[in-house]
């Protein structure tokens, strides 16, 4: 390989990057500074970032060890992570002016592990949306065509990576928060097995439901992530106590003989006829491979999207409690008394969104409610978990769409629940606390371009090893993650 | 205020410590009525039997020792208003 030139330094992935590191070619602050002028280039168009401190980043980049698993490598953070220091927004404009003082765990891993955290990246406010139009601060734009969004809530992760304004993001999963924005940004996002990655330190939105996991350009990246972050952490009572495997070793396994799933449920109408094609185009190429295909039933996914939309925002109605103008952030001018000093503060700090789901997640929990939504749900959400268990008997994996649907135009969809039914195919993974991942598979032509389409796996819990392995085996055999956006 | 469902936006803003201008308080109603419309086709499952748990119950405990934690200072570092090492509230006993 040729050494490149700084121009050029920001479309190399990470595995490529280290090399070039390793074999001393480039410093990690020669990559910062580079990263820097692609960003400072390109952002004002794409919008992926709401603060960036490269001073800090090329302070820490020249200490650093590259032979280190991400020695010296940049990465960008969803702004729901804490990183010491720096803002972390939730893209509301509730935190203004907070600043994090302490690391994330995943952070304090990267860290470990070598890796400089530089810039946080835009989100729907508290990561609830999936087009990422719900951040109370910025617009962020799909790199692949302008007008389009870039999924969400981790839209600023994905349009970072897809833009090469970044060689790997931190993003957060709670009903396909990764992995769609990864697919309308063509790009690899994972949403790791409930309890694999470390909560603490990712503002919660979702308790029984949030996983912090990559985005990145190639299926090896994000392999090279789940190294460092995943594992268990005394600080999250919910996180797994189970041994940690060497994802980036298992890539190469033949996928021959696997048995892979095609849940007939996901066979819905209203999914994009190119999204179709793609992936029946991907199905034949992962049976050329010698995967066998299977068709399998879940019966309970048509109580997916209700069953989430329960359980997400009675979470969040209580994991926003926390934010009352006391202890940070916004709060409301001249209060008198301390009830008012909540419901203005409130008010004014969040946006329409965020309000609506608190209020529905306050009702389905309220006296004469509670049985008949939050309950009920709970017991459905144990039969969608058992739906899972059932088919991960009979296969490996499972296939599907990540989205029914490819990145939308800026302000097309302005209906809550016309967004809501659309990430039917990645919600099921957070109720069941399984594993999945999106992995390019193709585009849609629309309007004379093109627009990016994910191809879903999904595997049992802690299983991740797995869907990366067909994932990789999958992305070798194609090019799709070698399509760049037109943006330069 | 009366929607399609029993839901009552303005009650549980109320509620939620959350105050809503008058149209924004329509525009929630009308918006979550659909919602909970749709979440209607739970009532369909039968969960005869069914607990209601997902991820598997376990107790963690950790030994009760003091640790390394924030300061005082850096827990008040963020604090809109504070004095004496305190948050600062408006009054709230008479």
């Amino acid at each position: 390989m040729t050494p490149p030139t700084r121009n050029d330094l920001p479309a190399l992935n990470v595995a490529d990057l280290q090399s070039l590191l390793r074999r001393r070619e480039i410093s990690p602050g020669e990559v910062i500074r580079a990263l820097r002028e692609r960003i400072e280039a390109i952002d004002p168009n794409v919008g992926a970032y709401l603060s960036l401190d490269f001073d800090t980043a090329e302070r820490e980049a020249e200490h650093s060890n590259v032979e280190l698993p991400l020695g010296g490598i940049p990465i960008a953070i969803k702004d729901i992570i804490n990183v010491n220091g720096q803002p972390c927004t939730c893209g509301s404009k509730i935190l203004k002016g907070y600043h994090a003082p302490y690391d994330a765990t995943a952070i304090q891993k990267l860290r470990a592990a070598g890796a400089v955290p530089f810039g946080k990246t835009n989100l729907d406010e508290f990561a609830m949306g999936s087009s990422t139009e719900n951040s109370a601060l910025k617009s962020t734009r799909n790199p692949w065509h302008l007008s389009r969004v870039p999924g969400g809530s981790s839209g600023g992760s994905a349009a970072a990576i897809a833009a090469d304004e970044a060689f790997a993001a931190l993003g957060s999963d709670t009903g396909g928060s990764i992995r769609q924005p990864a697919a309308f940004c063509g790009v690899v996002g994972i949403k790791p097995t409930y309890g694999r990655v470390s909560r603490f330190g990712l503002v919660a939105f979702a308790s029984s439901l949030d996983q912090i996991g990559p985005v990145t350009k190639t299926v090896r990246d994000s392999a090279l992530i789940m190294n460092a972050i995943a594992g268990h952490d005394p600080h999250d009572s919910t996180s797994l106590n189970e041994p940690v495997p060497d994802y980036v070793a298992g890539l190469e396994k033949d996928v021959r003989g696997l048995r892979l799933g095609l849940p007939k449920e996901y066979m819905i109408e209203g999914t994009d006829p190119q999204v179709r094609t793609a992936i029946d185009a991907a199905i034949k190429q992962l049976n050329s491979l010698g995967a066998e295909i299977v068709e399998v039933s879940l019966p309970t996914t048509e109580y997916a999207v209700a069953v989430y939309y329960i359980i997400a925002t009675a979470e969040a109605s209580a994991n926003l409690a926390r934010f009352d103008g006391v202890r940070y952030g916004h709060r409301a001018h001249n209060p008198k008394d301390v009830l008012d000093l909540y419901g203005r503060t409130r008010e004014e700090g969040f946006g329409p969104e965020v309000k609506r789901r608190i209020i529905l997640g306050t009702y389905v929990l309220s006296s004469g409610y509670y049985d008949a939504y939050y309950l009920r749900a709970q017991k459905v959400r144990e039969l969608i978990r058992r739906d899972f268990a059932g088919v991960f008997e009979k296969v490996d994996a499972l296939i599907s769409p990540t989205s029914p649907i490819t990145a939308f135009k800026v302000g097309e969809r302005a209906d809550p629940l016309q967004m809501y039914l659309a990430d039917i195919f990645t919600i099921a993974a957070n109720l069941a606390g399984i594993c999945g991942i999106s992995v390019p598979c193709g585009f849609a032509e629309v309007d004379g371009h093109r627009l990016p389409i994910g191809l879903q796996l999904l595997g049992k819990a802690l299983d991740e090893a797995r869907i990366l392995q067909i994932a990789y085996a999958y992305e070798q055999s194609t090019n799709w993650h070698k399509a760049r956006p037109p943006i330069r | 205020m009366a929607g399609t469902s029993d839901l009552d936006v303005a009650y549980i803003a109320r509620l939620a410590r959350i105050n809503l201008t008058d149209d924004e308080a329509k525009t929630f109603q009308k918006q979550l009525d659909a919602v909970l419309k749709y979440a209607e086709k739970i009532r369909q499952v039968d969960v005869t039997g069914i607990d209601a748990s997902v991820h598997t119950p376990f107790n963690v405990f950790r030994e009760d020792a003091s640790r390394d934690w924030f300061t005082a200072e850096q827990a008040l570092s963020n604090a809109p208003r504070q004095a004496n090492g305190l948050f600062v509230v408006p009054k709230v006993v008479e």
